[in-house]
């Protein structure tokens, strides 16, 4: 017992300077971190309930993927089959039940179509290797493709990947500070920002797709055919809410002139007639060029702007507009034609996301929680160090020294590892502060007895110690499962409970019973006492 | 200095001999619990039951009528208002807005916020927050799953620290604590949302904390005392570790009673949860869990050898025997 190598005590000490030291800056106001530079502070965050912000879960419709794959094979398919010579004739495409299908005029050609489908269903995914689609032939002449799951769940990826992307670019874009935004699960990403002040703006924005296409308007179409939302052939129907026509419904040609996709830039401007908020569009080289194109051979015909399949505005086309540069008008406010502008040049969402999930704190009541939080704290800590003090003397000092060091240690770590504070953190922090001096109840409940039995100081407190650690170890660990399954099962703020008790478990144990057997074992040695007041 | 002592030396409760009653009290208040969960429900919280929630700070204490009419007038749905932390601040729990998609649900939020800051100028909104029902589903999922998870893990823990008895005893107290806490927020009605989840987590694992602590110190009375009655050596363990129990108890307590007092409105309920859950335990750590160790006849065998480390004087052995020449 009494032997405790001194490279021991050196390297509790060490660790016990460096976690607090951990600390120092969490503790410190953020002005004066902010001077300290390049010199590494590590900070504790504080979750949005306590810094005030939003929360926002979006999720994105894993069928949007699916069909909108289907529909880009669909163009694949017939651009390919009228590709190269021969040309191969196919009859009406479908897309229904989630596949697509079609029939070959000449079904001689059966070969020739399954080699160049081939070279568009994907080589392999993943680690098997699979295909993305498979391709069967039905009947002889009918072919079949069928998206497989290793190619779906490929696609989903990537799209959710691109998403999170555009959702960064996008909050990049407005401005605000330390955004978190990490994908979660298979389609769903979660967008943090502490401090908006706007979270509707920021819902705004991300709620837009951006798909951005310029269609000609079909001016074939009869009003009946609009009512109806009969299309003519190569034609459909979109929502134009603004229409000046008075029926919030236009056709237009099926084929697109031109996409987002070729934008370089977009910016929020007035326009010199009207002085009305408008968004600046200009294209790459490519786009300008087929831009230039289009409105040359369509001058005097009206040709659609289409967001989100929806027509924002439908202009007629004066004189080929050439240069690359285009303006968008509609009826826009300044914020929503900046939005606009954001939207588009953070690029179009590859899938349309919805908020599933939300929550916004003021930063008032952020602010009181942090202030109730501490106060807490501080009030707990007191109450227990003094009730510890009166109950074991000595080594009730011991304990509360235990119980301050664990405190620093807790943010210590906490900053170390990029934690973050939630308010029920807080509540798991002052409920570890409760339990961190169990550990030493029960060392010291142990020497009681042992002394009770007549054993001598130091036998008592070597038993103490020996006997209470097993009860200790099995007590935390059961603590500790506990803690474990919140944090892999928890969300928000379960998570941010579990984090703190699972580091308060394992520092308490640290400090309570290497830290305090190491100063007891110093003082035993110093002062030799024949009998201890315990 | 005279140190304080809250248990004296020496005592000797006899806590088994009041377990018939324990246990009928135990299993009628259980069972009430039980009923009255399941007659009045919980008052679940939007994380669970989806909708939004909108935390109205005031300048002055509203009139609660007021704030109803113009609520209702935004015809949203049933809107139920709760005085929430002081008189300033209300709580406005509207449901699932229909058509479902995002933006009729911002729409409402936005109209609730707009009408109330026109009808009681100085009013702002502290927080809000909507859950779609699809999520609610999951969290309720997910916090089931990890309640019985927990329990699960901790029971098997204990059958393969200890013995299958303590495992048993120690999962039917969880499942006690867990039971009453529910009856407790069935009563009251306080709202049950994801934070009370993991109050309940905690109660788990602190309530575990107290009966692996008495079971260790049957285990180790066991080892020492083979020939002693069960009964004798769970009182025995009772009252050797009561000291103990009581100055953690109160520690945690005292640590509890600042954060309900001091803490901040939002997290009272999670505080009043974990007090509760802390006496439920203690008790069931005595009362449940111990004394049900008698019952599914966990006894020390003094057939079995007793441990040794070392060689002790005297001691019988037994070793392979050496085989004959």
């Amino acid at each position: 017992m009494l032997d405790f190598p001194r490279w021991k005590v050196i390297s509790i000490w060490l660790v016990i300077a460096v976690l607090c030291a951990l600390a120092i800056p969490s503790l410190l106001p953020q002005r004066i971190t902010d001077s300290w530079g390049a010199f590494p502070h590590p900070r504790v965050n504080l979750g949005l309930d306590l810094a005030g912000g939003s929360y926002l879960l979006l999720e994105a419709d894993v069928n949007d993927v699916a069909t909108g794959r289907i529909e880009a094979m669909r163009e694949q398919v017939q651009t390919e089959m009228r590709r190269q010579d021969p040309r191969i004739e196919i009859g009406d495409i479908s897309t229904r039940d989630n596949r697509l299908s079609f029939l070959l005029r000449d079904p001689t050609q059966v070969d020739a179509a399954r080699e160049r489908l081939t070279t568009i269903a994907g080589t392999g995914v993943g680690m098997t290797g699979q295909r993305e689609w498979d391709i069967q032939v039905v009947d002889g002449s009918r072919m079949v493709l069928t998206p497989t799951q290793a190619g779906l769940t490929q696609a989903i990826d990537t799209a959710m990947g691109d998403a999170t992307e555009v959702v960064r670019r996008r909050i990049d874009e407005l401005g605000t500070r330390e955004p978190t935004i990490i994908r979660q699960g298979s389609n769903r990403i979660v967008v943090q920002v502490p401090g908006l002040d706007n979270p509707q703006a920021l819902k705004d924005l991300l709620g837009k797709t951006a798909k951005l296409e310029f269609k000609l308007v079909d001016e074939t179409a009869t009003a009946q055919q609009l009512a109806s939302k009969q299309a003519p052939v190569g034609s459909q129907v979109l929502a134009y809410p603004t229409n000046p026509a008075g029926i919030p419904l236009i056709a237009v040609k099926r084929s697109v002139i031109l996409s987002g996709d070729q934008l370089t830039d977009a910016r929020q401007e007035f326009s010199q007639q009207t002085n009305e908020p408008q968004v600046a569009i200009t294209f790459d080289s490519q786009g300008g060029r087929k831009f230039a194109q289009v409105t040359r051979e369509n001058v005097n015909k009206p040709f659609a702007i289409i967001l989100d399949n929806q027509v924002i505005s439908a202009p007629n086309i004066n004189e080929p507009i050439l240069g690359g540069r285009a303006q968008i008008s509609g009826s826009f406010t300044v914020e929503s034609a900046n939005a606009l502008a954001i939207a588009l040049r953070s690029g179009k969402l590859p899938v349309a996301l919805k908020v599933i999930e939300e929550s916004t704190v003021g930063p008032d009541l952020g602010a009181e929680s942090i202030r109730a939080g501490i106060l807490a704290s501080a009030v707990a800590v007191a109450l227990v160090v003094a009730f510890m003090l009166v109950t074991y003397g000595r080594f009730g000092v011991y304990a509360n020294l235990a119980v301050v060091i664990n405190v620093f240690v807790i943010v210590g770590v906490l900053a170390l590892i990029g934690g973050t504070l939630t308010l029920p953190g807080i509540a798991g922090f002052v409920l570890t502060i409760g339990t961190a001096v169990d550990a030493n109840v029960l060392i010291n409940e142990r020497i009681r007895e042992e002394r009770r039995r007549g054993r001598s100081v130091s036998q008592s407190i070597e038993l103490g110690y020996s006997e209470a650690s097993r009860t200790i170890f099995e007590a935390n660990m059961t603590h500790a499962i506990s803690g474990i399954i919140m944090f892999l099962l928890g969300s928000g703020p379960v998570k941010g409970f579990a984090v703190v008790l699972l580091i308060g478990i394992a520092t308490s144990v640290f400090t309570a019973v290497l830290f305090t057997r190491m100063l007891t074992v110093q003082w035993l040695r110093r002062t030799k006492p024949k009998t201890i007041n315990i | 200095m005279k140190l304080l002592k809250l248990v004296p030396d020496h005592t000797n409760i006899d806590f088994v001999r009041l377990r018939g009653w324990a246990f009928g009290l135990t299993l009628l208040l259980s069972v009430l619990a039980i009923g009255v969960t399941f007659a009045k429900g919980l008052n679940f919280g939007v994380d669970f039951e989806g909708g939004l929630m909108i935390e109205e700070r005031f300048a002055s204490p509203p009139d609660l009528d007021r704030v109803r009419a113009v609520v209702d007038a935004q015809n949203l749905g049933e809107a139920s208002l709760q005085q929430f932390g002081d008189e300033r601040t209300l709580t406005i729990r509207l449901p699932i807005q229909q058509g479902a998609d995002e933006g009729a649900t911002n729409a409402a939020v936005k109209k609730v916020e707009t009408a109330l800051s026109q009808a009681f100028p100085g009013a702002t909104f502290n927080r809000y927050s909507t859950i779609s029902g699809k999520v609610s589903g999951e969290l309720i999922r997910n916090g089931v799953l990890a309640v019985v998870l927990a329990v699960l893990g901790i029971g098997l823990f204990a059958i393969v620290r200890f013995e299958w008895q303590f495992g048993v005893s120690t999962v039917a107290a969880i499942v006690h604590d867990l039971t009453m806490t529910l009856g407790f927020f069935a009563v009251t009605q306080f709202e049950f949302d994801l934070n009370i989840v993991a109050a309940v987590l905690t109660i788990i694992g602190y309530s575990i904390n107290d009966k692996i602590v008495i079971d260790d110190r049957i285990r180790e009375n066991m080892r020492r005392y083979r020939k002693m009655e069960m009964r004798e050596i769970v009182n025995l363990s009772v009252n050797e570790t009561l000291p103990r129990t009581v100055m953690t108890s109160v520690t945690i307590l005292l640590a509890l009673g600042a954060l309900l007092f001091l803490g901040g409105h939002v997290l009272r309920g999670f505080t009043a949860a974990m007090i509760l859950g802390i006496i439920v335990g203690t008790y069931s750590s005595i009362y449940v869990s111990s004394s049900l160790l008698i019952s599914l006849g966990l006894r020390a065998d003094p057939s079995i050898e007793k441990p040794v480390r070392g060689t002790i004087d005297n001691a019988e052995r037994i070793a392979p025997r050496e085989p004959r020449a």
